[in-house]
């Protein structure tokens, strides 16, 4: 069966038509979207590659069905870039070396930001007990937790008029 | 930390961001599952539910009637031609022909409108089976009376190996001390984040174009080939951006043959995406292996013989497997000197899907318990195992019993730096209960020295164009960039020698249609191989430069440098600088941002080139030297390599006596890469290699159950590393000066897994006297050897690998016997 939905999707607006049994992730990477930088790994919720936001909180793109996400926010991480530039999780992940095949950093930037926009200054057991959901086979996550480190305090830096 | 030999470099032996990495973290970077065409398809593969059986018929009738289903293929239908990975050993086919070997084995495929509709169709494909013995374990495959797996390999023996070198039995018989243990791993996967795809294209004209998610496009690009009966220069390959490979991707796949099948069946596109229980029957990752050592020391502790006794469960194919045999072998021969050895190997067919290689390959497990082994015997003579292990050492310029020639060779240096930074002293023997500390060492081949099909072309070939404004210049290379940041390493090399910027220098790779061959990313082979091709190609563009500016100079080459953008040297005639530079501002007046002064440009002198005789090319080509190998040592080519990696790892546990509970507290790497090229890098692939050297000790095992169906075919259930499980580490880089190596450079990522494990296991054993000889290490192995250690009142406790493991390795024995190894 096929309904519309409505989406907020990176500040825009969309109106769509999906499959009741279609997942979220399904529909941002699919035609209509073509949003192919939310991941997928394993389909199944173990993997956190297909991590986007609803409403600002994370969430693995695989478990929630389009129609669930009816109404709702959507950011992805196409979404995270402003006026031409990266936000400073994607440059902390990007010169920290975090990012090695790439294709769990997606959905680890974004739970990042889900982590630093509740807990703007979290310590490494913080981070590690945030991200236990978000599986990563090349780095051994040492650069990334130092990436989420190194963001939290750029964010700090900021707030702060540095 | 890192040690580093300060050499005077712009741009090698710094850590800038990655080429791609910024694509990447923006979600701008296409993986092959990310890119869709016009009228593509998706396609889907039907696989065998049983691990043996007969096909005796396949209906496809009402899967062909499905609205939306536009292909629908079996073996009928396709090429039955052989492929596989060692050409000696072709024994695979894109879809399955009369039987079925294991569970997941290819038996039919779709192509339709959408991958639901694909799906729905393989639910109707009716495929009569006639079940036939299943053979789960290589003691039931090597029984006199078991059933054939491939028919021309009786007592299911894919390969046997049976090496001696020096006098085994004579260092035995004068040994001080002799040892026998054995050691099981689990049959493991990659689990690389991204799974395989493919996305095939057979256009109107005769061509196909796959894009695959692959580390090696040379050879996926040949065996479509071979199997489609089409001319090698007809499949253009190209791998965009891959997450990850490990290994599980150096060789081609079903599903990519299946995919180039579909699209010339359908005359349309179709993409091929496996889910993630596919790619566990897929899986080609690591064997199982079963070992038994026996070690002989003189009284000084010096290794002065070993026996390894090993059978290699290798699943329903040959895949890697005739490498990974040798490999198992050969890779004992250092970082020890050990003059006396003798190895007899079985690699096993079962029914259960393909092993392949996996990082580190073939040199995992014999590592592990080797390493397990000289710990107990340095506890057993009361020496310092850092101390055993610096005293049984080789070093840069010795020659293994396998007749490896080690042109460089840091172990010792690794051994210490590693000591030294875990503060290992102050620790050993002196730590509370509960807690102990291992160490390991291990070393690894820097690109296998011989390519995988018998040929006569170099093993990497790199073309450098500059651009023909003159700014900067594009690497084009067939070698597979997969994460591991190869693409950053070539293009830094041709910046450092064309003094430019690394921004100025991009690079492609991995795509036939456009780059000369490279064999690809398997054996630690790049930065060595692709690397000295591109150093050459981009000297020839450097030379190139020079030679004109002399030219026009009037002035010997060695007067001009090119440095910073600039060829330096060019300012000594300000008249010529004068005539050039005017002639390309005059050129280029409706240009901003011009240069006005210094010397000339390197896009000046460039442009000044291309105007008088079109497009400067750099070519680069590269073969291994001559490389030594013993001849005694049957086999020993594989393990042959240019270079050596060698390396150290000290692990810090603790270890719960009342649940066996373990906690790795720290990990210590120290790595010999030759010269470090990207630290940052480097310093990644270290941290990448302990964290999934900790998941081979203690979490990884595909799980069957006797109808060899897999029981945890997800990341849920086959476990890998979380941010929950990853201690604290320390990457040390060790430098040293490799003859053969591209500026002295040899490998990283792949050696650094292997001493994880046995350090690991050592650090176990020096916490509570237990010594886990079987993977992955659980807390209850742990508990129960604590417990039967307390029960025996003993010091130590050896928890063994099962009963199963001594037959099969008893029955190896017995078929060995008489085996002539010489």
């Amino acid at each position: 069966m096929k309904k519309y939905i409505k989406l907020n999707i990176n500040s825009t607006e969309y109106e769509l038509l999906v499959n009741d049994n279609e997942t979220l992730a399904q529909l941002l990477r699919g035609p209509q979207l073509n949003l192919t930088g939310t991941k997928q790994g394993c389909e199944l919720g173990d993997c956190g590659a297909c991590t986007v936001l609803m409403d600002g909180k994370a969430v693995n793109s695989c478990l929630v069905l389009a129609m669930q996400a009816n109404g709702h926010a959507i950011t992805t991480i196409e979404g995270l870039a402003s006026n031409g530039k990266m936000h400073p999780i994607q440059e902390a992940f990007i010169n920290a070396g975090a990012v090695q095949c790439g294709y769990c950093t997606p959905g680890m930037i974004l739970k990042a930001k889900s982590l630093l926009d509740v807990n703007p200054n979290p310590s490494r057991k913080e981070i590690r007990e945030a991200f236990v959901g978000n599986l990563c086979r090349c780095t051994g996550y040492f650069k990334i937790i130092n990436a989420v480190e190194i963001a939290a305090k750029g964010q700090a830096n900021k707030e702060a008029g540095n | 930390m890192t040690t580093t030999t300060n050499k005077n470099y712009d741009v090698l032996s710094t850590s800038p961001v990655r080429k791609g990495v910024p694509e990447k973290a923006t979600g701008q970077a296409k993986y092959t599952g990310d890119i869709t065409l016009p009228n593509m398809l998706y396609g889907a593969i039907l696989h065998s539910p049983l691990a043996h059986a007969k096909i005796r018929n396949i209906d496809i009738s009402r899967a062909k009637n499905l609205p939306g289903v536009k292909a629908v293929l079996t073996a009928k239908e396709v090429s039955n031609l052989k492929f596989g990975h060692s050409p000696a050993r072709f024994d695979e086919t894109a879809l399955a022909v009369e039987k079925v070997r294991h569970v997941g084995d290819e038996v039919a495929a779709v192509a339709a409108v959408d991958e639901q509709t694909a799906r729905e169709a393989l639910e109707l494909i009716k495929v009569d089976y006639e079940e036939l013995p299943i053979l789960l374990n290589p003691v039931d495959a090597l029984a006199d009376n078991a059933i054939l797996i491939h028919a021309d390999h009786p007592c299911n023996i894919c390969q046997e190996v049976h090496n001696e070198v020096g006098n085994v039995e004579k260092a035995f018989a004068e040994a001080f001390l002799i040892r026998t243990d054995t050691f099981a791993n689990k049959k493991s996967d990659g689990a690389c984040l991204e799974p395989q795809a493919a996305l095939a294209n057979f256009d109107l004209s005769g061509n196909l174009t796959l894009w695959t998610s692959t580390q090696v496009s040379h050879y996926v690009q040949r065996t479509v080939a071979i199997v489609l009966q089409m001319p090698v220069d007809k499949v253009r390959v190209i791998a965009p951006y891959v997450g990850g490979g490990f290994g599980v991707k150096a060789s081609a796949g079903s599903h990519e043959i299946i995919a180039a099948m579909l699209s010339m069946n359908t005359h349309c596109p179709v993409r091929l995406v496996l889910d993630r229980e596919e790619v566990f029957m897929h899986n080609r990752a690591r064997h199982q292996f079963y070992h038994e050592m026996t070690m002989a020391v003189d009284k000084t502790g010096k290794i002065i013989g070993h026996k390894h006794l090993s059978v290699l469960d290798g699943g329903a194919y040959s895949s890697f497997g005739i490498a990974t045999i040798y490999y198992n072998g050969s890779l004992l021969h250092a970082p020890y000197a050990i003059p006396n050895m003798r190895y007899d190997a079985y690699r096993v067919f079962t029914n259960k899907p393909a092993s392949g290689a996996l990082r580190g390959h073939g040199g995992l497990s014999n590592r592990a318990c080797f390493e397990a082994q000289l710990d107990m015997i340095a506890n057993e003579m009361k020496i310092d195992p850092v101390e055993m292990r610096i005293k049984n050492s080789v070093q840069a310029g010795d020659t293994t019993a396998s007749g490896y020639y080690l042109s460089s060779f840091n172990m010792r240096e690794c051994l210490k730096e590693a000591r030294d930074s875990s503060e290992w002293v102050k620790k050993k023997n002196k730590l509370p209960k509960g807690k102990g500390i291992g160490v390991s060492t291990s070393y690894f081949v820097s690109g296998a020295g011989a390519s995988i099909y018998r040929t006569d072309i170099p093993q990497s070939t790199v073309i450098i164009k500059v651009a023909d404004d003159g700014n900067g210049v594009t690497v084009y290379t067939g070698s597979n960039e997969i994460g591991q940041g190869s693409d950053t390493v070539f293009a830094m090399m041709t910046a450092e020698i064309l003094g430019l910027e690394l921004d100025d220098v991009k690079v492609i790779s991995g795509d036939t249609g456009l780059c000369p061959i490279d064999l690809g990313a398997y054996s630690s082979r790049q930065t060595l191989m692709t690397g000295n091709a591109t150093k050459q190609a981009a000297e020839a563009v450097r030379d190139q430069i020079l030679a004109k500016i002399s030219q026009r100079y009037k002035i010997p080459v060695s007067e001009f440098q090119l440095r910073g953008g600039r060829v330096l040297g060019t300012e000594k005639n300000q008249e010529e600088l004068s005539v050039i530079r005017n002639r390309y501002m005059f050129e280029h007046r409706h240009f901003t941002n011009l240069v006005t002064s210094g010397p000339l440009t390197f896009s000046e002198v460039a442009r000044l080139i291309y105007a008088d005789s079109g497009s400067i090319l750099g070519k680069g080509t590269y073969r291994p030297p001559d490389i030594q190998y013993s001849k005694e040592w049957k086999g020993s080519v594989v393990g042959a390599s240019p270079a050596y990696s060698t390396q150290t790892c000290i692990a810090e546990v603790t270890v719960d006596p009342n649940t066996g509970d373990l906690t790795i507290d720290h990990l210590t790497l120290a790595h010999d890469c030759g010269f470090a090229i990207n630290r940052k890098s480097i310093e990644g692939q270290l941290e990448g290699s302990m964290c999934h050297g900790l998941s081979e000790a203690l979490f990884e095992e595909m799980i069957f159950d006797n109808k060899g169906r897999q029981i945890n075919p997800t990341l849920g259930d086959y476990k890998i590393p979380t941010t929950m499980d990853v201690p604290d580490m320390n990457a040390i880089i060790i430098e040293s000066n490799e003859p053969n190596g591209p500026f002295g450079a040899k490998e990283v990522g792949e050696g650094c897994i292997l001493p994880v494990v046995p350090a690991i296991i050592n650090a176990i054993r020096d916490a509570c006297g237990v010594v886990i000889m079987e993977l992955p290490i659980t807390s209850e192995k742990i508990l129960k050897s604590l417990k039967a250690k307390e029960a025996a009142k003993a010091e130590y406790y050896i928890y063994k690998p099962p009963a199963a493991a001594d037959k099969i390795l008893a029955r190896a024995a017995e078929l060995s016997k008489g085996s002539s190894a010489r």
